[in-house]
């Protein structure tokens, strides 16, 4: 079956058609452990991506490494073109590639509210000696927390507005989190474990929310455990194990692949991975 | 023990311009540690650098006074630059060993014969605060305010240290109000989160120091002008910890906290102490004599830390929501 | 409540304003109520002392000059301060002593040309010491004689000396910092109340070998004891529980600051504030160009021996393996069984032994005061960072660079710079090695 994403067939390391984002020969060891080893790697632009692999395999080492918050032991990326590798992590969420945690971090000591305004860049009254000028940035102020208001209703969270991010619950934090990098209206959104401890109501919106930001534009790449999710929302999955990237393709194609199926199961695998529920 | 006598002391301690130079260095501190989350372990040495820039700058530059406070400020910015750049990527203990360390090191600095030319070595420097009577706008009289009497002199330099605390609280408020401050708060409570933002979590916390410093140097300066000299002994770290102690006391991530906490520290410093002085000298306390009396006081002070930070580590007018130690 | 007030405020700190504001408000008050300063009078309490007439003041700047362990008489020392210059002529037994009439800092300086012939200044840099009566109403300031040895030096015999004198401190503070980086190994806590403990077995050892005169070996078991004793009980009322609370590291930190200035004042309310003398064999030895004493070689002895047997213990025993595993990871270490608390409280107990015993060490060989330990604790810190590794090898070998750079700094630098150069130190290590001691990186994400 052909595609429109990659060049060719999908397999590990593929070409994509349009990719915005090129990553080669990235690898990170901790003591004698490779937790990352990705020869080449394309994520295709304006689409939805999903990376999976079993727990260890190195997905969120490899999130921190394309987004500056680690450093690897070899490797170059480029992202939109421009090379990314040895950016530090606030100029890439500058450049427009901004990533959440799978151990959430909302700020706990501030209100809701006070978490998105947070997450809208180039603000004026971020600079030191116009913050001290209401005037200078009041306008804006009120635009941010426009666009604040309405990502919070989207996300179910409009009630919480002025709560302190600390009373929220696991779930809510993740939405959290996620609306609040959409403040900085990212080209490509990287969602570490975003349905992680969502509740089922709820993951049905927001994966419809996933879908609109495709449909304006952004470029999505999560991780997920929930196949149904991945199988659901996704146009391409990269599969990783041990480090590696061991296989790429479409959902339908990859779910089957024999070496995605050994990676997650080892030798036992009667089970279909769609029934598969996130390992921890 | 005349309870009239030890009210009006402690009433004194109010408007004492020391409790000015203490609040306005709380202050700074409640810039780093209370919104910033830095835990600066050296703010003696900011108010230092701030006291002897500016007695350097009159005695050694020959600078009018205003211009030698202007330098002593140009030189905090240049301590915290220098301090800050490569210490502010450290984890928060070891910037705490690193400021505190960097604090002693400049009192050596200050109290070593090999400067003392510049110094004043261990004898610190003086005479070099007569400037700031001849701007004295209070009319020479003796002004007599019920508790107090106080010579123009001691009211200009009240006005001029409350004044100074005043303006410094209030921008703080602006500043930690607007989204500058908003940054600050976001990186206390977790600067990876911050830094996937795209904010320079590097750049927020080095103006902070500076401006936290600013405060500090500034206190140094109040200090110094209402003492009169300075001298190296005065910032030891217990001078630091002391700024600790009154901030966390009001509340760190407060604006009020560190004037609250300045005023009701002296205040119940005073009065502690009169009242353990009035103790020992009716013989009820037969196991003290009255030069232990003032050792104690360090005692109440190191014990109010202690408890504080257990017990309310947001302070007296704190919001335990607001501030919580990270790690 | 009169001036006489103003005699007890410390002069550190900016406390000593509370002095200065009474005068100021006593004055004030005194005439807003139109009476007398006699009015004033009346208010002191019991022993009258006023500042002006240094006849009646009670604050005493002395000490005692001795060569060999014998006073030496016909010293002369010169003592100036605030409005004060004089000089004191030591008696047949090397003592001398002045009242002085303002609590203040004064300076004393030894004239070289009143010593006898071919003796000289132990520490021949230092002709010119302080006497602080701030905080105290004696100090004692002592200038401790020996042979002439300032023909000799020669650049390589200084280096020599300077060496043999940083091997010296850096034991010493070695078996300290193994206090420190066992704690913070174990429980994480970077404790600042650990020059007190320094100073508790300095002082302990004082009581315990001069005023109750016990035999130096008796006495130092039993600092020992006491400070094991101090360490355990720290443990099981103030840290223990507040693990328990699950308080932050940060906050413990500054807990054990509190704790440092609570230490402190307490031990300056119990001992007095003046230097305590410990030794009283100064024998000397020499070799070579180093002159030291019998005293010191022990104390070098008897440190190295103690960190050869702390290294036994962790490597060799059962108790010292599980808590390098509680070290090196207490989840871990809990999870295959260890009882982490009960490990937890054996290292305080090790190591308020182990300190108590470098404060007394330390005693010996310099001077014991409420203030050793807080001197020190830098350094101590600057030694565990440098080791690096939290272990007891690490901090050894911290502790003795930290020796050398301590006493090999005043080769180049003034002698008052000498613990600077060891915190420039501190700073850069941490600067190079920003993951700090321990050097885990947190994960993220
Ligand atoms: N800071 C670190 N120090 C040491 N090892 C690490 C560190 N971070 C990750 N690792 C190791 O690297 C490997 C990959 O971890 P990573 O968190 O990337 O896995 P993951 O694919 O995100 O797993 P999960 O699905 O469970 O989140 C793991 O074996 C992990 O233990
Ligand atoms: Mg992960």
């Amino acid at each position: 079956m052909a595609n429109d994403i990659a060049v060719g067939k999908g397999e590990p390391g593929c070409k994509k058609i349009d990719p915005i984002l090129v990553a080669d020969n990235v690898t990170r060891q901790f003591g004698g452990l490779t937790a990352v080893n990705v020869e080449h790697l394309e994520i295709p632009r304006g689409k939805i991506t999903a990376l999976i692999g079993p727990n260890g395999a190195g997905k969120t080492t490899l999130f921190n490494l394309l987004t500056g918050f680690d450093k690897p032991n070899t490797g170059a990326w480029s992202f939109e073109g421009k090379n990314l590798a040895g950016v530090s992590s606030y100029k890439v969420a500058r450049r427009g590639m901004i990533r959440t945690f799978q151990l959430t971090k909302s700020l706990s000591a501030m209100t809701v509210i006070e978490n998105m305004r947070l997450g809208a860049q180039k603000q004026r009254g971020e600079n030191f000696f116009s913050s001290l000028f209401r005037f200078l940035w009041k306008g804006e102020e009120a635009l941010i927390t426009q666009t604040a208001d309405d990502l919070l209703k989207r996300f179910k969270l409009n009630e919480k507005r002025e709560d302190y991010a600390g009373s929220l619950s696991g779930g809510q934090r993740k939405l959290l989190e996620m609306a609040r990098a959409l403040m900085g209206k990212p080209t490509l959104i990287m969602l570490d474990e975003p349905m992680a401890g969502v509740n089922p109501a709820l993951t049905q919106s927001l994966l419809e929310h996933i879908k609109g930001l495709k449909a304006n534009g952004t470029t999505v790449l999560f991780v997920e455990h929930n196949m149904h999710m991945v199988r659901h929302i996704s146009d391409w999955v990269i599969v990783m194990a041990e480090g590696r990237v061991v296989a790429e393709g479409e959902p339908s194609v990859v779910m089957k692949d024999q070496a995605v199926i050994d990676a997650y199961l080892g030798a036992h695998h009667d089970t279909d991975l769609g029934t598969m529920k996130k390992g921890k | 023990m005349d309870l009239m006598l030890t009210l009006q002391l402690a009433i004194g301690e109010l408007f004492s311009p020391l409790t000015a130079a203490y609040i306005l260095c709380a202050i700074g501190l409640s810039v780093h540690f209370g919104f910033t989350g830095l835990l600066n372990f050296g703010q003696a040495a900011f108010a230092a650098v701030g006291a002897y820039g500016m007695a350097i700058g009159v005695l050694t530059l020959k600078l009018p006074l205003l211009g030698a406070m202007g330098f002593a400020l140009l030189c905090v910015v240049a301590f915290a630059l220098f301090l800050g750049i490569p210490t502010l990527r450290l984890r928060a203990d070891y910037l705490a060993i690193v400021t505190i360390a960097a604090a002693e090191v400049f009192r050596y600095l200050m109290s070593t014969s090999g400067f003392a030319e510049v110094t004043g070595g261990s004898n610190g420097l003086s005479q070099f605060g007569y400037e700031f009577y001849t701007w004295n706008p209070v009319p020479k009289a003796e002004y007599n305010l019920g508790l107090f009497t106080w010579t123009e002199e001691q009211v200009w330099l009240r006005l001029v240290a409350f004044s100074a605390v005043a303006v410094s609280a209030i921008l703080v408020s602006l500043m930690m109000k607007s989204p500058w401050g908003r940054v600050l708060k976001g990186i206390r409570e977790d600067e990876d989160a911050v830094r996937s933002l795209g904010k320079n979590v590097f750049f927020y916390k080095l103006q902070s120091l500076i401006i936290g410093g600013l405060f500090a140097g500034l206190g140094g300066i109040v200090f110094v002008i209402s003492m009169s000299n300075v001298q190296p002994s005065t910032w030891v770290t217990t001078f630091t910890f002391m700024i600790w102690t009154v901030l966390l006391l009001g509340g760190a991530a407060t604006i009020l906290g560190p004037i609250a906490g300045g005023m009701l520290f002296f205040v119940l410093l005073t009065l502690t102490n009169e009242l353990l002085a009035g103790l020992v000298a009716i013989g009820w306390l037969p196991f003290l004599d009255q030069p232990q009396v003032a050792q104690i006081r360090f005692i109440l002070i190191g014990l109010a830390l202690m408890l504080l930070v257990i017990f309310r580590p947001q302070g007296i007018f704190g919001n335990k929501k607001e501030l919580r130690f990270n790690g | 409540m009169t001036e006489r007030f103003s005699l007890y405020q410390l002069k550190m700190l900016g406390l000593k304003r509370i002095g200065l504001f009474f005068a100021v408000l006593i004055v004030f008050l005194t005439a807003l109520a139109g009476s007398a300063p006699a009015q004033a009078q009346s208010l002191s309490t019991g022993v009258s002392i006023h500042t002006e007439d240094k006849t009646v003041s009670q604050l005493i700047v002395g000490g005692t000059v001795k060569n060999d362990g014998k006073g030496v008489a016909g010293i002369k020392l010169h003592v100036t301060g605030p409005n004060f210059d004089e000089i004191a002529v030591t008696d047949e037994n090397g003592k001398w002593q002045l009242v002085v009439p303002t609590k203040a800092k004064y300076k004393v300086a030894i004239d070289l040309t009143s010593l006898p012939k071919g003796v000289d200044l132990r520490d021949p840099n230092v002709t010119e010491r302080e006497a602080d009566v701030t905080v105290t109403d004696t100090a004692a300031v002592l200038f401790p004689l020996g042979k002439s040895t300032r023909v000799i030096q020669s650049f390589g015999d200084q280096l020599t000396i300077r060496l043999f004198a940083g091997l010296n401190l850096g034991l010493l503070l070695a078996v300290a910092a193994i206090g420190i980086s066992l704690i913070f190994g174990t429980t994480g806590l970077n404790n600042f109340a650990h020059g007190e403990l320094v100073s508790f077995g300095a002082l302990f050892g004082w009581l315990t070998a001069v005023v109750f005169n016990l035999p130096l070996i008796l006495a130092g078991v039993i600092t020992i004891l006491a400070s094991a004793a101090f360490g355990y009980f720290q443990d099981a009322l103030l840290w223990k529980p507040l693990r328990n609370r699950r308080v932050g590291l940060n906050q413990m930190m500054i807990v054990s600051i509190g704790l440092a200035i609570v230490v402190r004042y307490l031990l300056l309310i119990f001992f007095g504030g003046e230097t305590k003398v410990l030794s009283g064999s100064f024998e000397s030895v020499k070799i070579g160009p180093i002159d030291t004493t019998v005293t010191s070689i022990a104390a070098m002895g008897l440190a190295v021996v103690t960190l050869a047997s702390v290294a036994l213990f962790l490597t060799r025993t059962r108790i010292g393996k599980a808590t390098r595993a509680v070290s090196d990871n207490s989840a871990l270490a809990a999870a295959s069984g260890i009882d982490v608390e009960r490990i937890i409280r054996i290292v305080w107990v090790v190591a308020g032994g182990l300190t108590g015993l470098s404060g007394l060490l330390y005693g010996l060989q310099f001077q014991a005061s409420w203030l050793t330990g807080s001197q020190i604790l830098l350094l101590l810190f600057a030694a565990v960072t440098l080791g690096g590794l939290g272990t007891a090898l690490g901090a050894t070998v911290g502790a003795l660079i930290i020796g050398f750079v301590v006493e090999l700094s005043s080769l180049v630098l003034p002698v008052d710079l000498k613990y600077a150069a060891a915190l420039v130190i501190l700073i850069l290590v941490l600067l190079v090695r920003p993951q700090g001691v321990l050097g885990k990186k947190q994960r993220i994400g």
